[in-house]
């Protein structure tokens, strides 16, 4: 039951990322961190400390960055590139298509401040296309933790990971939830299981998809709320088992409607096993200036708007 | 050095055939940079044809401007890389040796794949660092176009290699004077190319790219400046089309394929000596 999921503690998911390299580095000696003058919002700090020989400062030069990271597997190193989540896509597409993707190179491109909740810096920085981008990329895996602890373990599980991989995560303070989970690349997580609707969420929009379900709990609906943290290689044997169940679906998440994780759940279900589906996500929109809560609830991406969405889907199986 | 002159011929004989084969290609800079790549492959690096990705404890080397795979391919062929009759498969349906090369189809030799411009100096870089964290003391070689530096990446990395002291890199830039659209001094004026590496920090050598013996010791003294702090750059000054009289110093053979009647013409001029594939 959703009542039943205890938080933790409240962190940023870039700190799971910084105490995930840091001790990933610790078991693999060929785990290389490079920044583009990032460090700091990267949360590097303790990975600088304690390997400062296997740090790369690479200076505000994110093209080059990701090339000397695809080089850097040559020798057998595993680089982790950071930066925000603009920087680390769109900016260096070409780059990570060619020297990284096509050329098959264990990079794991580790992105931090992704979607609104970055908050204040404005639509310049507050990319809502990237995942999208990135698991159009043959052989990319494509990954959005939930919270400080998932990302943590999924910092540490890419180390072990062969193969590109594009690790999505973000700034603002957050609550912690999964610490007693297991995580692992590729696996869904039912978070609770329900008959009558499915919410497929990923990132931030897990907690909020978790307060919206506590909300139609109580209004007698069973809804089924399921993190898909990995949008590439997806866990469609996740979404089919529970669509054939619920017969409908929300889909959650901190990105463009288009090309996003609701896309993803679509094409899955559209193929196999059709059912409505109601998308939560920014509508083929940029984003501005705001506090991260005001953003969200601004964009359709609060808990109401997963409420509203799962009567709205129940309401359309039903017809 | 005779020896090293009758492979270039052969090399060049490759070029040509692979590119009326294929009937597409880029044939002017392939036979610019044969000196080069015969050099680099007969010579000067160390290297193992038994090829391991890794590329421990060897000297590796990258081409950034990928057009020019012709001469890659036939240098890689002809130094035990793989069989030299896969030459003729050069850009068809189902074949290792793609337009560009690439490792997606795993052709022993290939360590990235080019193409899309500015991007080898970069991964040069990364494997440059890999080997000074793995203790290698072996170098690693790139080269690039002289119309491929238009593109801001590699400025990034010029910046980057002398900054962070990456002493184990020697980059040379094929200094032909020529791209798609024109000469390069029309399309995008290089300038003072060799003060520019020399003021981003790196040592800067010239030679002569289309003389063996140039580019032998040019190299040789390349590697005798590896391990002092700073990055080496070459200046290469090449004719484009080298070696086909008809081909030399005009941009329209950038990327066009001969004819049957020009390929007979070019290798009428270029002396088989080890046999084609």
């Amino acid at each position: 039951m959703l009542k039943d999921i205890q938080v933790t503690g409240q962190k940023d998911t870039r700190s799971g990322f910084g105490d995930g390299i840091a001790e990933a580095a610790r078991k693999n000696p060929n785990i290389v961190a490079l920044t583009a003058d990032l460090a700091g919002s990267m949360k590097l700090q303790t990975f600088i400390k304690e390997f400062p020989e296997r740090f790369v400062q690479c200076g505000i030069a994110e093209a080059n960055m990701i090339g000397i990271a695809a080089g850097l597997t040559i020798g057998g190193h595993i680089p982790y590139t950071t930066t925000f989540a603009n920087f680390s896509t769109g900016r260096v597409y070409d780059q990570i298509r060619q020297s990284v993707a096509y050329s098959g190179k264990n990079v794991k491109i580790c992105a931090s401040h992704a979607g609104v909740t970055l908050g204040e810096d404005g639509a310049t920085h507050q990319i809502l296309e990237d995942i999208g981008l990135m698991k159009m990329l043959p052989g990319m895996t494509v990954i959005v933790p939930c919270d400080y602890a998932q990302t943590k373990a999924a910092t540490m599980a890419i180390a072990d990971y062969q193969g590109p991989v594009y690790l999505r995560f973000g700034r603002p303070v957050w609550p912690i939830f999964t610490t007693a989970m297991p995580f692992e690349i590729g696996k869904a997580q039912v978070l609770s299981e329900g008959s009558d609707v499915s919410i497929f969420a990923c990132g931030h929009l897990v907690w909020k998809a978790i307060e919206a379900g506590r909300i139609l709990e109580e209004k007698g609906i069973s809804v089924e709320v399921i993190n898909l943290h990995t949008i590439k290689p997806l866990d469609t044997a996740a979404i089919l088992k529970s669509v054939q169940k619920t017969r409908c679906a929300v889909t959650a998440e901190e990105h463009n409607i288009i090309g996003g994780l609701g896309d993803a759940v679509a094409q899955t279900v559209a193929k196999n096993f059709p059912t409505p589906i109601e998308y939560v996500g920014t509508k083929d929109t940029f984003g501005e200036s705001g506090t991260p809560e005001e953003l969200l609830k601004k964009y359709g991406l609060d808990t109401p708007d997963i409420v509203a969405a799962a009567e709205k889907v129940i309401a359309r199986k039903n017809k | 050095m005779s020896d090293l002159k009758a492979i270039a011929s052969q090399i060049r004989r490759d070029i040509v055939r692979m590119v009326h084969g294929a009937a597409s290609g880029h044939p002017g800079g392939s036979l610019g940079c044969t000196e080069y790549f015969t050099a680099l492959y007969f010579k000067v690096m160390k290297h193992d044809p038994n090829f391991h990705m890794d590329g421990k404890n060897e000297d590796i080397f990258f081409l950034s401007n990928g057009h020019i795979s012709p001469v890659f391919y036939s240098a890689l062929a002809r130094a035990g890389y793989f069989d030299i009759k896969e030459l003729a498969t050069f850009r068809k349906i189902n074949s290792r040796l793609q337009g560009h090369p690439t490792t997606h189809e795993h052709l022993p030799g290939i360590r990235v794949a080019s193409g899309s411009l500015g991007q080898g100096m970069s991964v040069a870089i990364g494997a440059a660092l890999s080997k000074k964290l793995n203790n290698d003391k072996n170098i690693v070689y790139s080269l690039h176009g002289d119309g491929e530096l238009d593109e801001g990446q590699n400025w990034e990395a010029i910046m980057f290699a002398a900054a962070k002291k990456v002493d184990n890199l020697i980059s040379t830039v094929d200094w032909n004077g020529q791209q798609i659209d024109g000469t390069t001094k029309s399309v995008m004026d290089l300038m003072n190319i060799h003060a520019k590496f020399d003021a981003f920090g790196w040592t800067t050598l010239e030679m002569n790219g289309n003389d063996m013996d140039e580019v032998i010791a040019t190299l040789d003294k390349a590697k005798g400046l590896t391990g002092q702090g700073k990055p080496i750059a070459i200046m290469m000054h090449t004719i484009m089309g080298k070696g086909v009289d008809f081909m030399e110093n005009d941009h329209h053979w950038h990327g066009v394929a001969p004819n049957d009647e020009q390929l007979k013409k070019a290798l009428a001029q270029l002396p088989e000596t080890l046999g084609d594939y």
